[in-house]
């Protein structure tokens, strides 16, 4: 009797992860696949109220919102942004990373802590005060206003992930290299940066998400070299609905995309970024 | 970590490390005082709390202040519990486990506008929700759900659109530190003939509490954030702390208000911090 009862047990076990598994599908993917299918939908089936599934699809909407409402400049600005996001967080964020990982030293854990404390403040409270400092120096307005921004946002979650990648790669190798006559920033670049790079690239990702989805900042800088998500605040509201999906659609392409490159990496990076 | 040896003086780490200090003293350092002083001088320029007697006076401020707190019991329980639910179920390791765990990142990876977007949707009165709900003859007519006079009903589609978009990160902590929890204790349980549920309070639940306090704190902090999905679904019919910030901000352009905004939420942010630290002696904010 009990050899026929397990197999049973377990099916049953099986047909309720399968269950939960499809819950958790559908919750999640739902609103992404909706989007989608509203973002090339035609507007005459959208405001179709006794047509729940569009059939007949256009790319009309992208045409109006990449030419009419510009949103192709705002993209281009927020690559810019992001790209300088990660350009000036990765000059500071490496050397700093690379302290923390392979230096004791006294006042370590208080920068670590000063890094984790820059989360308590959110952007919100430094968004009025540097808008008046960029208005002084003249940066307000422009793409490097809100890649300054950016970055200050960016680079105390990037140097804690740099310190645990750094970590993560053994000072053995490095300090192999340097007995074979290698000076130390030799062997980082030659030995640990090669070995990081995975994470390195991934840790790239992350910071061109965190400046590409961010908008408060970007809203409150700019007035004119807008970034997507500002750009979007700014007319989405607006502009007719089946723009709006069309809109929404775009900015969560590049995401969907990143995210499954880095989906190696997500536990570690978000683990760190959320502690 | 290597030992300094002659050649290398001890200040070399404070030199890798000065530069993004800098950067930092005058990006997050010189902002926050600057906030501080806007927030304490009047029009005239006189140092006070002339700005706080104008905010506390301006019903919109406590408005905004009760919405905010409204969200933050709305949304932050029920999205720890449900976060630490998906991660119990991923830490099972079924087959096929590595998908679900990348389907359930994909909001991760979001903007707060596309996810507003998204469920407007859905919610909108030609959105999925009604036409479906109309075709199986639920409903005759479109419900609102967006529009004057029907906050609370967008009150709640904004709790769920946060339960989607943010869910995600409170899950990725979770999991994070149920991953690092030794078979070993679970071995050592069935040794001595513990439930399934006796484990999980003996064992799952203490060794992730950590993680829970700290997901808890984080999800807290940022709940004082939340803005585009407020602005685009409701405008200011709901307003909130953050919403107030960049009203004051971007539509009326008084720097003083809008500091003072984000000095109040600066100050809820550390108080809440601190509260957390002490009475929950989270001790493992150390990476």
């Amino acid at each position: 009797m009990k050899s026929q009862r397990i197999p049973i047990a377990l099916k049953i076990k099986q047909l309720v992860t399968i269950i939960i598994v499809g819950f958790i599908v559908i919750w999640f993917l739902a609103p992404l696949v909706l989007i989608t299918i509203s973002a090339f939908a035609s507007p005459g089936d959208y405001y179709q109220i006794d047509k729940v599934i569009p059939t007949h699809f256009t790319l009309n909407q992208f045409k109006s919102l990449f030419f009419g409402l510009e949103a192709w400049k705002a993209i281009l600005t927020s690559i810019k942004v992001a790209g300088i996001t990660i350009l000036l967080s990765f000059i500071m964020g490496l050397p700093a990373g690379y302290a923390l990982s392979r230096y004791i030293f006294p006042g370590k854990n208080f920068l670590k802590l000063l890094c984790l404390a820059t989360k308590m403040f959110p952007l919100m409270v430094l968004a009025v005060p540097l808008l008046i400092i960029f208005m002084k120096v003249g940066v307000s307005d422009t793409i490097w206003g809100t890649s300054l921004a950016h970055t200050a946002m960016v680079l105390p979650i990037i140097i804690l992930i740099f310190s645990s990648i750094l970590s993560g790669v053994s000072v053995d190798y490095e300090e192999a290299a340097m007995i074979f006559g290698l000076s130390r920033i030799h062997a980082f670049f030659r030995i640990t940066l090669p070995l990081a790079l995975p994470g390195l690239a991934a840790s790239a990702i992350f910071a061109f998400m965190m400046s590409w989805n961010e908008v408060f900042v970007a809203t409150i800088l700019t007035l004119t070299n807008r970034t997507l998500p500002a750009h979007i605040l700014k007319t989405a509201m607006a502009s007719p609905d089946y723009l709006k999906f069309t809109a929404g659609f775009i900015m969560a392409v590049p995401a969907m995309v990143f995210i499954f490159f880095v989906r190696k990496h997500l536990v570690t990076m978000w683990g760190i970024s959320l502690k | 970590m290597i030992s300094f040896s002659r050649r290398e003086k001890n200040w070399i780490p404070y030199l890798l490390f000065l530069p993004a200090l800098i950067y930092l003293a005058g990006f997050i350092g010189y902002p926050l005082v600057k906030t501080l002083q806007l927030a304490f001088t009047s029009e005239e320029g006189k140092v006070g709390i002339e700005n706080f007697i104008t905010l506390t006076r301006d019903s919109t401020f406590w408005k905004a202040l009760k919405n905010t707190l409204y969200l933050l019991i709305a949304i932050v329980p029920l999205q720890v519990i449900l976060a630490f639910l998906l991660a119990l179920f991923v830490n099972g390791r079924f087959k096929g486990y590595m998908t679900v765990l990348y389907i359930i990142c994909i909001p991760l990876a979001l903007s707060d506008v596309s996810a507003a977007l998204m469920s407007y949707n859905i919610f909108t009165s030609h959105g999925f929700l009604n036409k479906l709900l109309m075709k199986f003859g639920f409903i005759d007519a479109p419900i609102y759900f967006f529009g004057l006079g029907l906050s609370s009903r967008a009150f709640w589609v904004i709790v769920l659109t946060e339960l989607w978009r943010a869910t995600p990160l409170v899950f990725i902590i979770l999991l994070a530190s149920l991953q690092v929890i030794s078979k070993d204790y679970f071995e050592a349980a069935d040794v001595f003939g513990f439930s399934s549920w006796q484990k999980f309070i003996h064992i799952t639940l203490p060794l992730t509490m950590p993680s829970l306090q700290s997901a808890l704190l984080i999800r807290t902090l940022f709940a004082f954030q939340i803005f585009a999905v407020v602005w685009l679904l409701s405008g200011r019919d709901i307003p909130i702390l953050a919403g107030e910030v960049y009203y004051q901000q971007a539509e009326l352009i008084n720097f003083r208000l809008a500091a003072t905004y984000g000095f109040i939420i600066a100050l809820i942010c550390i108080l809440l911090s601190w509260v957390y630290l002490t009475f929950l002696k989270t001790k493992h904010l150390e990476v």
